[in-house]
């Protein structure tokens, strides 16, 4: 099925996604912490066409005011879209404070992505470091280096994340929070890819064009640089796709529990923690949405992963 | 037999690396649990010295090391200062909750998952296989966060399932158990399957495309006993080893599943200990878990033992 496995679906899906969420302060209608207090909860702002675009304006329990009619303006106040105030425009409706979803959602993928990113050249930092070295030098620093690697996968991931972060401050700035996070997250899940690229090492290091080169004299320095670092490139892409899902997920884990970057700066984890109250939260469906922007990266990043994987071993 | 003494040796290495570096990094923290107490006028700073003194929060590091140890072989697991309490008794109450879930889950996973796989594997490049690969990446994509939450709050607006915690007020008998088991188990199945349905399917194509396969093919052993007598056997090896590493990702989803629908298991004890800096509750979880995670690589190593001659060799 060359339409659902090729690389452009999706790339067609996180590209756009990626693009809205570092633009945000561009695509987002309102700032992340403005609040409309006396609109909370109010359901996503419906959309008019006659045929330019035009919004009604909004009672005060969130009913549609058919009196009021606002155009949808785009490129106003510097943002994409918006209307001329009083008028309201709710993509995806607000919380309870009276936020606008859809600028939030935007905005908390800053914090989402990025860690899931930063988190992992951070991760493959480590694993490239760990493994060529493990792997060049062999012999008792390779026996000890992947034996304490092992004790990383001693712990199930949520567990060593959350005794992590159990050790650490529990009231920090959301600067500190995100760099904390990032150093947490990216310790759970370098020992894989440290793992094969020290099995790749191992392999290259008897190659005869590799024997050779050390014959010339060539130092591990030059050896390693020259000619086992290119060679890890494959492995350091496809872990990358693997790693990066599952580290923003880590991220939304532990925002939700309440362990990572907290308000006023919003993040879907900490978002879908507001959605909590499942009394109520059938009446405001809307407050998933962080659940499912994370949901559309999610499979942006595994469909990648799959693909890439595909390409290296046909049989899958 | 050395084999399964490497295992054993092996476990109980990785038990006592945990152990050691947990506790170190507990003493390297910040804060400990009269923390919060400091910013209180009413307590003097003596009497929080007092406190620590008694507890012993004082002590040198490796005398701590080795009193905690002491309380393990007593089964205490330290004291809980949040609990004014042994951990251990704390732990032995949570531990059921969280291997019930995680037991039926694995168990539920793994009985449809095998079927699901071996089928995909043998219509490979079939229209309903690919159809059913696109649903397992959907529901590999979906977080377990918001499928729990999603079908939390359906429950509470359909009233047809309780929406948390182990028993309704004043029932406790099993088909009230079992309701409650319902929203649990199915976001950890659906968590699980996806992962389980593809190496499943990657191992028994695998097995498939091996030239003993074709050279039974070529013999006009029919497709039946070809798949299930000589394909599945073959298979079995790597998923008896993904048994043992699924149950990682299982142990944490469980977790977070126990957190959001307030299931009596280890996830709330541990979120709530980490909250109050409770480190003896804090360790003790994180050692139950590692040893959960061993004990079922052990299993998988038992198992692999029994099913793969060339280990026993």
């Amino acid at each position: 099925m060359p339409a659902i496995g090729s690389i452009r679906m999706a790339l067609a899906l996180l590209i756009p996604m990626h693009g809205v969420v570092v633009f945000a302060g561009f695509f987002a209608p309102y700032d992340y912490a403005e609040q409309h207090r006396d609109y909370p909860y109010a359901a996503p702002t419906g959309i008019h066409f006659k045929p330019l675009p035009y919004v009604y304006g909004l009672k005060g329990d969130s009913q549609e005011d058919r009196t009021r009619v606002y155009a949808l303006r785009f490129f106003i106040r510097g943002r994409f879209f918006g209307t001329d105030p009083p008028g309201h425009v709710f993509l995806l409706g607000t919380d309870g404070y009276g936020r606008d979803i859809f600028s939030r959602v935007l905005y908390g993928g800053r914090i989402s992505l990025a860690t899931g990113i930063v988190a992992t050249g951070w991760a493959l930092a480590i694993g490239l470091l760990w493994g060529v070295t493990a792997g060049f030098f062999g012999g008792w620093l390779d026996a000890v280096m992947m034996r304490g690697a092992e004790l990383f996968l001693a712990l199930p991931w949520l567990y060593l994340l959350l005794a992590a972060r159990a050790f650490l401050p529990l009231h920090i700035s959301p600067v500190q929070a995100f760099l904390l996070l990032v150093a947490i997250i990216g310790s759970v899940g370098w020992v894989r890819p440290a793992r094969l690229i020290r099995g790749l090492t191992l392999s290259l290091v008897q190659c005869p064009y590799v024997e050779a080169a050390r014959a010339f004299g060539g130092g591990p320095v030059y050896l390693i640089r020259r000619h086992i670092l290119p060679e890890t490139r494959g492995i350091l892409l496809t872990q990358a796709t693997i790693l990066i899902p599952y580290y923003i997920l880590a991220e939304v884990t532990l925002t939700f529990l309440g362990l990572g970057v907290g308000e006023p700066v919003p993040s879907w984890g900490g978002m879908l923690a507001e959605a909590r109250q499942y009394h109520t939260l059938v009446t405001h469906i809307w407050m998933l949405t962080p659940g499912v922007a994370t949901f559309l990266t999610l499979l942006g990043y595994v469909h990648l992963a799959d693909v890439l994987q595909g390409r290296r071993d046909p049989v899958r | 037999m050395r084999y399964l003494a490497r295992r054993l040796l092996h476990g109980a290495f990785l038990l006592v690396g945990v152990s050691v570096l947990s506790f170190l990094f507990s003493d390297l923290a910040p804060g400990d649990y009269y923390s919060e107490l400091q910013s209180d006028p009413r307590v003097s700073a003596a009497t929080l010295a007092a406190l620590r003194t008694q507890n012993g929060l004082d002590r040198p590091l490796p005398v701590r090391y080795a009193t905690w140890l002491k309380s393990i072989g007593r089964g205490d697991f330290g004291y809980s200062l949040a609990y004014q309490g042994p951990v251990g008794p704390l732990l032995a109450q949570r531990i059921p909750g969280t291997l019930l879930l995680t037991g039926l889950a694995t168990a539920l996973g793994w009985l449809l998952s095998v079927p699901l796989g071996i089928w995909s594997a043998a219509r490979r490049r079939s229209w309903p296989e690919a159809s059913l690969k696109v649903i397992l990446s959907v529901l590999l994509s979906i977080p377990e966060l918001l499928m729990a939450i999603a079908l939390l709050a359906l429950a509470v607006q359909t009233g047809c399932l309780p929406a948390g915690g182990l028993h309704s007020p004043g029932r406790a008998d099993a088909l009230d158990a079992l309701r409650h088991l319902v929203i649990p188990v199915t976001v950890l199945t659906l968590g699980l399957l996806p992962i389980l349905v593809r190496h499943v399917r990657s191992a028994v194509s695998e097995a498939l495309d091996a030239p003993f396969a074709l050279a039974a093919a070529a013999h006009g052993i029919p497709w039946r006993r070809l798949l299930f007598r000589h394909v599945l056997p073959v298979a079995m090896n790597p998923l008896i080893s993904l048994f043992g590493l699924s149950l990682g990702s299982l142990l944490s989803a469980s977790l977070l599943v126990e957190v959001l629908t307030g299931w009596p298991g280890l996830g709330p004890l541990f979120l709530d200990a980490i909250f109050a800096r409770d480190y003896a509750v804090v360790l003790g979880v994180v050692m139950i878990s590692t040893a959960f995670l061993i004990g079922g690589n052990m299993v998988a190593d038992l198992l692999l033992y029994r099913a793969d001659p060339r280990i026993r060799g």
